[in-house]
């Protein structure tokens, strides 16, 4: 898969641990699994922060989606801890 | 309608307002959140959210409940920012010609506001900070709708 530009948000606890609200990432990962790998294998914050996907949910182009699917045509990109409104 | 905001909202004028808006509602439910300091020491509640996604992922919410009941309007109001004990966090309001179909879809949008819209609690006490975890209830919650 071809590389692109993906705009990649953080929140709550996530933002926190990674010391970032946003930032773009250029990537040819195909899935959001893959991008975790990725950013996962950056530095230790990011490895912290990834650790255990079952404490995160991720929305893309702001609804909420699977950690399997896929990026292809994605323009932003969010991971967070389950939410906690009302 | 959905608002999210930062200023404090008056729960008792946005009611009465809602209320005379809706025409032909015999039924009218409203529940109001409330920063509770239910350990002692809690200082603030601090409330982050994902502003390109919490109104959209509102106005879903809502058109699901105005598709699944018998309603006339449905208003959901919801703060961010730093909150003090006592402070009015959200509310929603329903209005339908039968009470039931206002109690359910108010609940419908309880339930689905807690754990389906993007906010997140930050609590603020005398000994420091810590993010409001979720609570697997609220995520059971979802299951009777």
């Amino acid at each position: 898969m071809s590389e692109q530009s993906l705009n990649v948000l953080y929140f709550a606890w996530v933002r926190e641990r990674i010391g970032l609200p946003v930032e773009d990432v250029t990537t040819s990962a195909a899935t959001v699994a893959d991008l975790v790998e990725e950013l996962r294998g950056r530095e230790e914050r990011y490895a912290a922060a990834f650790a255990d996907t079952s404490a995160l949910r991720v929305a893309l182009d702001q609804e909420l989606a699977e950690f399997d699917a896929p990026l292809a045509g994605v323009r932003e990109v969010a991971f967070f801890p389950p939410m906690t409104g009302g | 309608m959905i608002r999210v905001q930062a200023m404090p909202f008056d729960a008792g004028g946005e009611l009465n307002r809602f209320a005379a808006e809706v025409d032909g509602a015999g039924a009218v439910v409203s529940f109001t959140g409330v920063v509770r300091d239910v350990a002692g020491g809690l200082e603030a509640m601090e409330i982050e959210h994902y502003p390109a996604m919490t109104e959209k992922a509102l106005g879903a919410i809502r058109a699901q409940a105005v598709q699944r009941w018998d309603l006339a309007d449905a208003l959901v109001i919801h703060r961010f920012g730093r909150l003090e004990p006592g402070e009015g966090i959200m509310m929603v309001a329903t209005a339908a010609r039968h009470r039931r179909d206002a109690f359910e879809a108010a609940e419908f949008l309880m339930d689905y506001l807690k754990s389906r819209a993007p906010f997140w609690k930050k609590e603020i006490t005398r000994d420091g900070a810590a993010w409001v975890a979720s609570k697997a209830d609220d995520e059971a919650a979802l299951g009777r709708w």
